[in-house]
């Protein structure tokens, strides 16, 4: 057989492309458009967080940092930690600061994963999940949670997918698309879990912030899973600092170690520019990420009952920016609906089954934009919906 | 005066939104039903906490209507017994004055006078401001820009600058 050599590696040809690609491409070309498929803040950084980078600039603070990042930041994200999810991580040791939660992902995956190893990923998830976990040699086992548990995982479905090669479970709470959060009772009995099989846990903990219903509950706070979680989280979402590309993962030490050796010779460190603004949005970033959240929490009652008004049922999303309506009243597959609501009202959302099987006949809005323009995409649903009805 | 959570949300929603928000949205915000809504939009109006739903206006776009704003600072001698509310009295009672303080420092009143022209401005602060029994003295600044007024940015550039569609 004479095929064309491609050189490329047959892990990433076999990765599929993101579909989120499509819509993008569909979209980006149309003027007026409503969006609601941003997975991202629609806060500018804190003008004080900005001052900070830029004073870093002005004083020549443009060389590389330790490793691991700034000490200084390293020491306020474990006091951040600490105080505000009652997790202890040494600054020192277990605590390494990463070019946003993406990359603390993949040197988290590539730093336990041996060929071969099984992770299981909970669905609908961030797109990201399953790829990089290929990327590190690992398998990828999706495990689609139900709309009828309000899109939560349920121990028994973890368990019967877990076989001798599964060495992780990958979690995020709240979630993206769904927005679901999982509740303290509900993380421990995932915890039983991971003690009674020996798993690890990657919890993905970047909309950490963005929590509405309740206490929110970090999985290390679970007691006896400090030892089996690499804990996961960022700047991007909770302080609106997506562009900068900051995250961090804490873990214990020997796996933070692996985890560092991986990102010095992968990446060497995080912008330096970046970590400045993150040292400063944690040292008074509160009372800005504080407002950013009121202000989501009424948008999010206001957009899903909404929805739910239009017939486009969906649960009370306890944390994130995302709701995440059932369009199967309409008769249509998520991406038919994605497309015919943008060509036809100029909205776009992100058809659910991009998240993975288990998002089919949902789609994602995020209600990260002006109020006046949920009002908008609202009335414009709604036109849309009335119109099918007609035909 | 001690307020509900709720009431606080509603105010909240209304300094943070368009005067014009419907109140099904202000509702659906605070998780409220609409008569519960309207109910604490009365008694709130009632107690003269939310006292008026206003807009802001940039009347510099306007041909004809450009106006001039100043800011008056006024030194006063307070009288026995009814302090500065008296003259500031007096002076909030001017339609031309849209706004009275009273302020710490070097000065008594800030007096925040609009007017047409430099001129009507001149003129009131001349034959009525200066005038007045109990003031001492007047030292009148002109507002040249306005650039942010009540919370709100004039001249930002609000566009979205978020790609259309991300994961």
């Amino acid at each position: 057989m004479n095929r064309t050599k491609t050189y490329l590696s047959k892990t990433v040809e076999e990765l599929k492309p993101s579909g989120i690609r499509r819509f993008f491409d569909l979209a980006a070309g149309m003027e007026g458009v409503i969006s609601l498929g941003v997975g991202e803040p629609d806060f500018v950084t804190p003008w004080s967080v900005r001052e900070a980078a830029i004073l870093s600039l002005e004083q020549g603070y443009t060389s590389y940092t330790a490793n691991a990042g700034l000490m200084e930041l390293r020491e306020e994200i474990a006091s951040y930690m600490q105080k505000s999810f009652g997790v202890s991580y040494s600054a020192q040791k277990e605590i390494t600061v990463t070019v946003g939660a993406s990359q603390a992902l993949d040197i988290a995956l590539r730093a336990i994963l041996d060929p071969g190893d099984e992770v299981i990923v909970v669905e609908p998830s961030f797109v990201s999940y399953v790829p990089l976990v290929a990327l590190a040699g690992g398998v990828p086992v999706q495990v689609q949670t139900l709309k009828e548990f309000g899109f939560k995982i349920q121990p028994e479905q973890l368990e019967k997918a877990i076989t001798e090669r599964t060495k992780a479970i990958m979690l995020c709470s709240p979630n993206n698309p769904t927005g679901t959060m999982l509740s303290k009772s509900e993380l421990e009995n995932i915890a039983q879990i991971a003690e009674k099989y020996d798993l690890l846990v990657l919890s993905d903990e970047i909309y950490a912030e963005l929590a509405y219903e309740g206490e929110y509950t970090s999985f290390a706070a679970i007691s006896g899973m400090r030892k089996r979680t690499i804990l996961i989280s960022g700047f991007s979402k909770g302080f609106a600092m997506t562009g900068w590309r900051l995250g961090f993962v804490c873990a214990p030490e020997a796996i933070s170690q692996a985890m560092l050796k991986i990102h010095q010779y992968a990446m060497m460190c995080a912008p330096t520019m970046a970590q400045f603004a993150a040292l400063e949005a944690l040292k008074t970033g509160r009372t800005d990420v504080e407002e950013m959240k009121k202000s989501y929490r009424r948008r999010r009652n206001y957009f899903v009952q909404s929805l739910n008004e239009l017939g486009l049922t969906c649960h009370v999303p306890g944390g994130a920016f995302y709701a995440f309506p059932s369009i199967e009243s309409t008769g249509l597959s998520s991406e038919e609906f994605a497309e015919k609501l943008l060509l036809a009202e100029k909205v776009a959302v992100v058809p659910g089954n991009i998240f993975g099987e288990s998002g089919e006949g949902h789609v994602r809005c995020s209600y990260a934009t002006s109020m006046e323009q949920l009002q908008e995409a609202i009335k414009r649903i709604g036109r849309f919906l009335e119109r099918r009805q007609k035909a | 005066m001690k307020l509900s959570e709720k009431q606080i949300e509603i105010l909240e929603i209304l300094e943070n939104n368009s005067a014009r928000i419907p109140v099904e949205d202000i509702a659906k915000m605070a998780e409220l039903s609409i008569e519960e809504t309207n109910e604490a939009l009365e008694k709130l109006e009632e107690l003269k906490v939310l006292v008026r739903y206003t807009s802001v206006i940039d009347w510099a776009k306007v041909d004809g209507h450009e106006g001039v704003t100043a800011m008056i600072d006024v030194k006063v001698a307070p009288k026995r017994g009814v302090g500065f509310g008296e003259v500031a009295q007096r002076i909030y009672r001017f339609k031309e004055v849209r706004s009275v303080y009273l302020m710490s420092g070097a000065y008594d009143l800030s007096v925040i006078v609009e007017g047409r022209s430099m001129n009507e401005v001149a003129r009131f602060v001349s034959e009525k401001l200066s005038t007045l029994d109990s003031v001492l003295s007047t030292t009148t600044h002109f507002i040249l820009k306005k650039y942010k007024h009540d919370g709100t940015i004039f001249e930002q550039n609000e566009d979205d600058k978020r790609i259309v569609v991300s994961p």
